[in-house]
């Protein structure tokens, strides 16, 4: 079945429909517990763990926080495509329930492809198709995710999913600027350093003078330490 | 007067310019419109975020907002579109290899898209006696002129679209990469990805969009039907300031300067954009040049008002490729999306009577010419030829 489905992602248009009947069977049988009615909260829950993820992000490092958030919440088929050649085709490969994108990749237009083959039985849909839940859409766009869910399965078994990504989402953001203004720090204090180095040569100040030499300046003229230590680094440039 | 902000989202495309232009040349803010540009990356991203309303309006692809408001492949959202930002504006772009076999399959001119859709049906049934992959076109998306002008071309050579070749959906700025690897063996796309395929010596240009079809709207303005319904005049100063916009790139004497405006939002060079606006295009690596005076139309030959019958055709395209059911309802719908009254009201004209045009509007290179009130009959006339009745005459 495996190798079938995977030439048939190949394009084999003959082999493709061969293998569509039977991700076409897959997907009823995935689908029935769905049906109104059928199956308790409990057993639901464990199905829930079962749910195929495909996380397509160019960030390794969001997708790995992603997929750990995800696999920590106990759904452990968890798949990464952080490549975009031939996405379709490894999304087809891979079979999976819910597709989680980056807002910010193009390849969102080629996912939409997938709402167009019609003899696919098995038809992703968007996660904006609701727009009852205006909120909760507004708080994917905002943190730059979107979700493609299959066709058949309720909202409320992936409502979690979403709100997860959304939040490890907003979790990476905050780690970048994090590390932004990390990195920033650590290019200021390089500076700083520098500029007292010359105070200390030039002027035969100890360290702690030149440090306050630097900040006195700096209250003086109403401006960063880090500036003043920029100037006079250039200053000093100019001189030699 | 205070300004009245906008956010509008655009993908950075020459066919953009009206756009571009009304913002970064004072046609906007003359309006008293303060607009803001939100580049995004994807025609999905632009939909939705209109869609919710996290924009005002969008530069769309003119067959979008037909399917958003038919409901098609996605949620149903009234939107409609009340002025035009270019007519045609792209070109089909193959690779080296396969513009030699396109010649080499020739039986006569393989720049006439009759002949070279011929040798394209060949080239497949070579492909296919070979043994070899089938081969596969990249286009934008599946609601787009891109899609639609390639199906057109190939089927009119005999080729079915969905059963001897791939068609993969390829965001704009991965195309030429993905020509350049292997991975498509041609592309239709707008500008400026088709030159700077040549360019880079991967492609070679083997149709305009404009020698497919004379006349086929390319990007519009959009908008959702509620909003327009709530600030008609707003929307009306935007029309005028889209269209001062749009008069003003078509005048010769300041294409220097529009273009290194533009040029500089697209992030490319002024010379690619200007080849577009002046449809003087280096067609093949080895310094081939083509010229045509209509392969973008931003503003002249009366191009920025909307015409139901380009409607009518798109959701024609639809029904052809599988895309939409067939119904009188559906098609009144989409006519409805294209707002002429609306652009006539906002600059005080009248309808006019002669475009002046191909007498169906669209001058496509072979088939049944269009007729918007029965596209039962016209499709009916496609399916005629492909159950192999003699061919119609070229109609141009």
């Amino acid at each position: 079945m495996e190798s079938v489905r995977m030439r048939a992602a190949a394009g084999d248009a003959a082999v493709r429909q061969l293998a569509l009947a039977g991700i076409c069977e897959l997907a009823v049988t995935r689908k029935g517990p769905d049906l109104p009615g059928a199956g308790a909260p409990s057993a639901g829950e464990q199905r829930d763990a079962s749910l195929k993820i495909a996380i397509v992000d160019e960030s390794p490092i969001r997708a790995a926080i992603l997929a750990d958030g995800l696999r920590e919440a106990g759904l452990t088929h968890v798949e990464l495509i952080p490549e975009t050649h031939n996405l379709l085709a490894r999304i087809y490969a891979l079979d999976p329930d819910v597709i989680v994108i980056d807002l910010e990749s193009p390849s969102r237009d080629t996912l939409e492809q997938m709402f167009q083959m019609s003899r696919v039985v098995k038809r992703p849909v968007a996660m904006f198709v609701d727009q009852s839940d205006a909120a909760s859409i507004q708080a994917a766009v905002d943190a730059g995710v979107s979700a493609y869910i299959v066709d058949g399965l309720k909202k409320e078994r992936i409502t979690n999913i979403l709100d997860l990504c959304i939040s490890r989402f907003n979790a990476f953001s905050r780690l970048q600027s994090e590390l932004d203004r990390a990195k920033d720090a650590l290019e200021e204090r390089k500076v700083i350093d520098r500029a007292k180095g010359m105070l200390m040569k030039v002027k035969g100040l100890s360290e702690e003078q030149a440090y306050a030499l630097l900040r006195k300046t700096a209250m003086n003229e109403n401006k960063k330490i880090v500036e003043i230590a920029q100037s006079l680094i250039t200053a000093a440039e100019l001189f030699k | 007067m205070s300004q009245t902000r906008l956010r509008i989202g655009y993908i950075p495309l020459v066919d953009a310019a009206a756009l571009l232009v009304a913002v970064d040349h004072g046609f906007a803010a003359a309006e008293g419109l303060a607009i803001e540009l939100v580049r995004e990356v994807s025609w999905s991203n632009v939909r939705d975020k209109l869609n919710i309303g996290l924009f005002d309006a969008a530069h769309m692809l003119a067959p979008l907002p037909i399917a958003s408001s038919l409901g098609i492949g996605h949620v149903r959202v009234p939107l409609i579109a009340p002025f035009n930002l270019a007519l045609n504006g792209n070109a089909v772009t193959v690779t080296p290899t396969l513009h030699a076999e396109l010649a080499a399959f020739a039986d006569g001119d393989p720049a006439d898209p009759l002949v070279s859709a011929r040798a394209l049906a060949r080239v497949v049934a070579d492909r296919k006696a070979k043994g070899a992959s089938p081969l596969t076109f990249g286009m934008t998306f599946p609601f787009s002129n891109h899609n639609y002008q390639l199906r057109y071309w190939m089927a009119a050579g005999g080729v079915d679209p969905d059963e001897d070749v791939r068609m993969v959906v390829l965001p704009p700025p991965y195309m030429v990469e993905s020509l350049t690897n292997g991975h498509i063996d041609c592309f239709c796309v707008g500008a400026p990805w088709n030159s700077v395929a040549v360019e880079s010596g991967v492609g070679c240009i083997q149709h305009f969009g404009s020698e497919l079809m004379l006349r086929l709207p390319e990007k519009m303005l959009v908008v959702r039907q509620d909003w327009a319904d709530a600030r008609g005049e707003v929307l009306a100063a935007l029309i005028r300031a889209l269209a001062r916009a749009a008069a003003y790139i078509e005048a010769v004497e300041r294409r220097s300067e529009v273009t290194a405006s533009i040029a500089e939002r697209l992030g490319v060079e002024p010379s690619l954009v200007s080849r577009t606006l002046n449809g003087v295009l280096k067609v093949a690596p080895d310094g081939t040049m083509r010229s045509t005076d209509r392969y973008i139309l931003v503003g002249r030959e009366n191009a920025n008002r909307p015409d139901p019958a380009h409607a009518a055709w798109f959701y024609a395209q639809m029904v052809r490729w599988g895309q939409a059911p067939l119904s009188q309802e559906a098609a009144a719908i989409a006519q409805s999306v294209f707002r002429p009254d609306l652009y006539d009201a906002a600059l005080g004209r009248s309808a006019p009577t002669d475009n002046g045009g191909p007498r169906d509007g669209i001058g496509a290179f072979v088939g049944p010419d269009f007729v918007p009130d029965d596209i039962a009959g016209y499709l009916k006339a496609w399916n005629l030829k492909r159950t192999g009745r003699p061919r119609l005459s070229i109609v141009r």
